[in-house]
């Protein structure tokens, strides 16, 4: 048996019956990895080892029945730029060379609680930022659906993952779309939690008020079971929602459910492919029940000049710790403390890092403040008022997740204004706070995955999920996989 | 163009950040671009509307003032490129 292409779940049951080992899973799965990983470049660092012992020492208390989750002894990876105790964590910067945080993030904790067995740390955008994985400082993470394509960023290698079998579920980070186009060009789903219902706490943080952590998996079942895991109020991050964790009652039935369609989302600039099967998608759900309906949302058009001044502000301020000094990259020649400075953070940071470090000191700089971030601020508001009202009618908003499938390696990398704007479906929902899932509803010409992304009011993730879920019930889109390159077995 | 070489040169030392000769022309042209982009907010009439940072009320949270063990000076050096038995080194500041 081929124990790679199982769910997380399915493989969460072997393993509770004992019809297979923790290590014997973790074994295969790390075997897989070194076959696959060469060619798919998914993983910062593997944790060969230390998963080995983590199996063992999860085995035992699966054995004991102190573990009980039914993700018990599932491997699993997550994005690097969560804090892993002991283990590197690079945000794919050079600027974190050899760092290796003394606490996990809460998420990573409290997966490991419930019995997950971490396969390594996943490749992305330097510190989350671009929508192709090609700014990391260890290569670009190639998409296993087409040659020499993107996966999609800045969860590109948190997608990859689980798109190549090489874990059962991983977790992203979503500050402008960083989960969901990555779950669409790489035909996987995925959901980005509500802000506040994951702690934050041990993410490396890009823009703290949109960021937020999300699990990526191979079906909307797995997707709900890590996120009830890793959901719930954490004392150690002050803007975490003091509630319990979320819990899923999954079931097939959409019917009188209310999906908007905003029609500004279809104009230009959408890919053909894309938008028939998106459309396809939201007829196929209106034949199951649903109460589809078209709707105008004029402000989305604010969305991305609004993201990209609120986004560089906050990164301006929150990568002003990397100096050199506490942890990371230092420069070995320098003259004076404020040489070592530049130095360390000229040296450390990549392109795409120190242009967004720069608009935001620009955007915040004494002069352009009131111009850009404050109006920046006020257009936010009217963006989260829209969604307010659009929520007063309907249950959930359905559009693409990207203009485009996964594109060609290079395509966006030297137009970094071309780059935003395809986020032109996924940042507004960060402004707002709000819970968004994608799920593949089919391919185009290419054979390129396109995931449909479904968004809801605050909070309303039960929701989404049973929408996602009963789409999955009666399509089989999640249930394709690329032919993968592995190397030959010697 | 808002971004000059005088503007780039101002940015930098707030970001403490020194573009080469090489990168500097051409983070000229996209932040230019960029900015001329984001200026798209202009059209939009935000006048007595309030600027919102967080798009859920969020209060200032409080705890008890309980005296807990915090992180040890060894893990808080431990990452340190240069540090001494108990602190972090940096180059001299003052004569």
């Amino acid at each position: 048996m081929d124990l790679s292409t199982l769910t997380a779940l399915e493989a969460g049951k072997l393993i509770k019956n004992k019809e297979i080992s923790v290590a014997e899973i973790t074994k295969a799965a790390l075997d897989n990895i070194e076959k696959t990983d060469k060619n798919y470049n998914a993983f910062v660092t593997v944790c060969h080892d230390e998963a080995l012992k983590q199996a063992e020492e999860v085995q035992k208390k699966i054995d004991d029945g102190t573990l009980t989750s039914p993700l018990a002894g599932v491997p699993m990876a997550v994005k690097d730029n969560m804090c892993t105790k002991g283990i590197l964590t690079t945000a794919s910067s050079k600027i974190l060379t050899g760092f290796k945080p003394f606490y996990n993030a809460t998420a990573v904790e409290r997966l490991e609680k419930a019995g997950g067995v971490l396969l390594g740390k996943l490749n992305m955008d330097e510190f989350a930022m671009g929508s192709t994985t090609e700014t990391s400082y260890y290569g670009p993470t190639f998409n296993p659906w087409g040659e020499n394509r993107v996966p999609g960023g800045s969860s590109g290698g948190s997608a990859v993952a689980v798109a190549t079998d090489q874990a059962y579920y991983t977790l992203g980070s979503d500050t402008g779309g960083s989960i969901r186009q990555p779950c669409s060009f790489c035909g996987i789903t995925g959901i980005k939690p509500t802000y506040g219902a994951v702690s934050r706490y041990g993410l490396l943080a890009y823009a703290s008020s949109l960021d937020q952590i999300g699990p990526m998996g191979k079906t909307v079942e797995d997707v709900a079971e890590v996120l009830s895991i890793i959901s719930g109020h954490d004392p150690k991050d002050s803007t975490s929602f003091n509630q319990e964790a979320i819990k899923f009652n999954l079931e097939n039935n959409v019917k009188g459910k209310r999906i908007g369609i905003p029609v500004e989302y279809f104009g230009k600039g959408l890919d053909a492919d894309v938008k028939a099967r998106v459309l396809e998608a939201a007829k196929k759900l209106e034949s199951m029940g649903a109460v589809i309906e078209e709707f105008n949302m004029p402000e989305l058009e604010y969305a991305i000049p609004t993201y990209y001044i609120v986004a560089c502000a906050e990164a301006s301020s929150n990568l002003s710790r990397y100096d050199g000094v506490k942890y990371g990259y230092c420069t070995p020649k320098f003259d004076d403390l404020s040489d070592l400075y530049y130095k360390s953070r000229s040296e450390g940071f990549g392109m795409e890092v120190k242009r967004r470090i720069m608009i935001g000191a620009f955007v915040l700089s004494s002069g352009y403040y009131d111009a850009y971030y404050k109006k920046a601020l006020q257009v936010k508001a009217i963006i989260k008022n829209s969604f307010d009202k659009a929520f007063e009618k309907y249950d959930a908003i359905l559009s693409p997740t990207a203009p485009t499938t996964a594109l060609k390696m290079g395509e966006n990398l030297s137009d970094p204004l071309k780059m935003y704007l395809g986020d032109i479906y996924t940042v507004s929902v960060n402004l707002a706070g709000l819970p968004s899932m994608v799920v593949p509803c089919g391919f185009d010409s290419n054979g390129l995955p396109v995931g449909l992304q479904l968004t809801g009011k605050a909070f309303s993730e039960n929701t989404l999920m049973n929408i996602a879920y009963s789409y999955q019930q009666e399509t089989d889109f999640h249930l394709k996989k690329p032919v993968l390159k592995k190397e030959m077995e010697v | 163009m808002v971004i000059d070489d005088k503007m780039i040169d101002y940015i930098g030392e707030l970001a403490r950040l020194k573009l080469q000769d090489n990168e500097r022309e051409s983070a000229k042209n996209e932040m230019n671009k960029i900015i001329d982009y984001m200026d798209t907010l202009n059209k939009i009439d935000t006048s007595g509307i309030e600027a919102m940072s967080h798009a859920f009320p969020v209060k200032n949270v409080f705890r008890k003032d309980e005296v807990k063990p915090s992180i040890s000076r060894e893990d808080l050096l431990l990452n340190a490129p240069d540090k001494s038995e108990e602190a972090f080194k940096v180059p001299k500041t003052f004569d």
